[in-house]
């Protein structure tokens, strides 16, 4: 085996008395692959952010070439030669490629300290080497507003090979990008291997995982599972040890008969977001949206649910054709929308968890516009108890709840309102496991109770454990529909790809 | 964590609301001390309650605007202009006394209602909007009175906020115990109070949520643009003439009250008592000072002091949270 180049010892980190990370020892060889797995909330990227000096570690050692580091900061990290490629790429938009590889360090004609001349021209032509070497094919004057995540994501990597990284991070490079570019990606890691360079490639994707990973790391709750060589996994193992559990037993899904059509989407298109969307969701049925980011899932429901308007197309519900075009209409109707981002539409953080539950209902608790608080705090109180909302009381505040208790309080607002018709936009990203599982017990029991559920995930195995049927965005058009007995990964994320042709044929 | 966090929190809070009561009593009793006779004296705490009164009601519009998320400055040019108003129909023998009242109001209402459509359908930060409004509404002041203040009005007008209940309680205080009473019960107990919260706390949530967030936007300059109309009425009653250069600065007294009582400029939080009790910490000051012949350059130095250190103090206890 090849030399250690990074070698964590028991690291330990607290978040305001919470352990996120206990005892973690993991290396890095180099020209490895070496995968860091686990749930949401497992402590993959606290790991990588303590890795770069984002965060200070409470306990345990860090060694980089046998030698002890103390990182204040990233850019003590990128020093040393370790890269870090982030999930959510946040590059400036209105520069040129090539300004964009140099940022920070640009290349002078002139110095003059802090109004030293720029050498465009020079910065130009290294980044036409630079991508010719890693046979890339991009033009270094493109506006970095102008290129596809995907192209974005080989900028980074460009950029990480230019400084002679010998470590890079990469946190789930894949989340918004096509199958045809995770090859492309595939491609420059094994290029990276070549060179000698370690990899710490973050994802859920079990199959990217073990098409790219030489060795596997699980974390869960902040623990150290288990290391071996991917060839000792397979994805059920893997998924146990994320999980703890059985697949069968993550994932409760009840049987339920299936009714009526309660909510009908035809020819629905809103410009630039999404065109000609038809489905329908019945009454006991789990109907789940896959596609990538970006794909226009979220635009769909938003303008199902009257945040936004659509240019054509109907909605009708119950089937009745119905003009949703505010969320108060929606709510009349009987529909919820629990969005993507609770922090941003979901919750109001400046105030308590009873406000909170009953911000959509309230006209439904006042009398001539009086609020009657004995009813709010009745109604409140019985769903913090249903939904097993762990807060002291119902004047908490919802600010001081964990991220899972929070969703949950989201989840109590919309479930106040009684809807027929509810809308999950990724329901468990970023909660902890005891709360996802919650939360999927209550979708099967609302399910049971004849409520109609469309629920959009980026977590494939969980849109596959929850569905009776899935459809298939990408790039704004609905390119498949699966039935239960046809889930696979694969299939799925075929469909999810296959805006790639709408594109060539332009 | 979340226990000790909550409970945390909760003593946070409570010690922020009793510090700026306790705040509050600690300057009056320190007034009490260096000046007995003059300061204690029953006839003058009233007096304070009055000087306290006409920017409390301003104050409180202010209070609605800010929770929601805005602010509105014009407040000080609509109690010039429904001043004004009030004035020229309040001369002897012309009208009855509704006219002036109900005018003084009505405009107010009506620069409210336009504050509020044009920050709810213009899409213009509300500092701007209310930065114009301000400007025009003081213009049509000067227009509507040519410049001059109008004199030469009704003994009932001027009774309006002159007279007083029980022999010792001005009319002045009761305007403002109304109005904090029922501005209280809307904040608090009603849907259009809660909702104004949630505009303030998060806007999108609000949308989301069924709010129409235009609606109460609309809602809460018009309160204000109301509550300046009638503090207009009040003042030109009190000054016996309606003049068109009053009122100026005094959106910031409005201002100045609701954040030192504690109402976050950031919106979605502050109570009304907060906002009562800033009003009357800015009037115990003014008629303290004075009683101490302290000269009002440094009086201003001192409310300018008082104004960042209670939003330090808020500042602070958000940043413990």
């Amino acid at each position: 085996m090849s030399k250690t180049i990074l070698e964590t010892q028991h690291i330990t980190k607290s978040f305001f008395g919470v352990k996120v990370l206990d005892d973690i020892s993991f290396s890095l060889a180099s020209g490895e692959v070496h995968a860091l797995i686990g749930e949401n909330g497992a402590g993959k990227s606290t790991l990588v952010k303590i890795i770069m000096g984002i965060y200070q570690r409470d306990e345990g050692r860090i060694f980089l070439d046998s030698e002890e580091v103390f990182f204040q900061a990233p850019r003590d990290a990128l020093q040393h030669g370790i890269s870090i490629i982030q999930q959510e790429l946040a590059p400036i938009m209105d520069i040129d490629v090539a300004e964009y590889l140099y940022v920070g360090r640009e290349l002078h004609k002139l110095e003059l300290g802090p109004l030293s001349v720029v050498d465009q021209r020079r910065q130009r032509a290294e980044a036409k080497a630079l991508f010719e070497g890693l046979d890339i094919d991009i033009n270094p004057r493109s506006l970095m507003r102008d290129l596809s995540v995907a192209q974005m994501q080989l900028v980074e990597i460009t950029k990480a090979i230019s400084l002679s990284s010998k470590i890079i991070i990469m946190d789930e490079p894949t989340s918004a990008i096509t199958y045809k570019e995770v090859e492309t990606l595939f491609e420059q890691i094994r290029k990276l291997k070549k060179r000698g360079v370690g990899v710490i490639y973050i994802s859920h994707k079990m199959e990217e995982i073990f098409t790219i990973a030489d060795r596997i790391t699980v974390l869960r709750d902040g623990k150290h599972i288990g290391t071996d060589l991917a060839e000792n996994f397979t994805v059920d193992k893997a998924i146990k040890m994320m999980v703890g559990r059985e697949i069968k037993e993550v994932y409760p899904k009840q049987k339920v008969a299936i009714g009526e059509p309660v909510l009908e989407v035809q020819h629905l298109s809103s410009k630039h977001q999404f065109h000609d969307i038809n489905f329908c969701l019945r009454k006991g049925e789990i109907l789940g949206i896959a596609g990538l980011v970006g794909a226009g899932r979220s635009e769909l429901v938003e303008c199902i649910f009257g945040i936004t308007k659509a240019d054509e197309g109907r909605v009708l519900v119950h089937g009745q054709a119905v003009q949703i075009n505010h969320p108060k209409t929606a709510i009349r109707q009987r529909v919820a929308l629990i969005t993507e981002d609770r922090g941003h539409t979901g919750l109001n953080l400046k105030t308590s968890v009873e406000h909170n539950i009953s911000l959509a209902h309230l006209e439904r608790l006042a009398r001539f516009g009086v609020i009657d608080r004995r009813t709010e705090a009745k109604a409140a109180d019985s769903h913090i108890n249903q939904l097993k909302i762990k807060a002291l009381s119902r004047k908490s505040l919802v600010r001081s709840l964990s991220g899972g208790n929070q969703q949950k309080v989201v989840l109590a607002k919309w479930l106040l309102t009684e809807p027929d018709i509810i809308i999950l936009d990724e329901p468990t990203r970023g909660i902890d496991v005891g709360s996802k599982r919650d939360i999927y017990l209550l979708m099967g029991e609302l399910a049971k109770a004849g409520k109609a559920i469309l629920m959009i995930s980026s977590e494939i195995p969980e849109l596959m454990g929850l569905s009776d049927r899935i459809i298939v965005l990408a790039a704004g058009r609905l390119t498949g529909e699966l039935p239960q007995e046809k889930f696979t990964q694969e299939e799925i994320m075929t469909y999810a790809s296959k805006f790639e042709v709408l594109h060539d044929e332009k | 964590m979340t226990k000790n966090n909550a409970s945390k929190q909760a003593r946070l809070n409570s010690f922020r609301e009793l510090g700026i009561v306790a705040a509050f009593f600690l300057i009056l009793a320190v007034l009490v001390i260096l000046s007995p006779n003059s300061f204690a004296r029953p006839t003058n705490l009233i007096n304070i309650l009055k000087q306290a009164s006409i920017n409390g009601i301003l104050a409180t519009g202010m209070m609605f605007v800010i929770i929601s998320g805005g602010i509105d400055l014009s407040v000080g040019s609509t109690v010039a202009l429904a001043g004004v108003i009030a004035a020229t129909y309040a001369h002897p023998g012309e009208y009855p006394l509704v006219v002036p009242i109900a005018l003084s109001m009505l405009v107010g209402l009506a620069a409210g209602i336009a504050n509020g459509l044009i920050v709810a359908f213009g899409n213009i930060p509300p500092f701007i909007v209310s930065l114009g409004s301000m400007t025009i509404i003081r213009g049509l002041a000067l227009i509507a009175s040519n410049g001059q203040p109008v004199f030469n009005v009704t003994k009932a007008f001027e009774n309006i906020a002159g007279g007083f209940v029980l022999q010792y309680i001005p009319h002045l205080v009761i305007f403002f115990l109304s109005v904090t009473a029922i501005s209280a019960f809307v904040l608090t107990r009603t849907v259009f109070g809660r909702r104004v919260y949630a505009v303030g706390g998060n806007e999108a949530t609000a949308k989301v949520s069924g709010i129409n967030v235009n609606m109460i936007k609309i809602g809460v300059y018009s309160i204000s643009g109301f509550l300046a109309g009638l503090a207009g009425l009040l003042l030109a009653s009190r000054i016996v003439s309606g003049n068109p250069t009053a009122g100026q600065s005094y959106e910031l007294d409005a201002i100045a009250a609701a954040v030192i009582g504690g109402v976050s400029m950031t919106g979605g939080a502050g109570k009304w008592y907060g906002t009562v009790i800033g009003a009357l910490i800015i009037a115990v000051i003014g008629n303290g000072l004075d009683i101490l012949n302290v000269s009002s350059h440094f009086q201003l130095i001192i409310k300018g002091t008082i104004i960042i250190v209670a939003v330090l103090l808020d500042v602070k206890g958000k940043g413990n949270q």
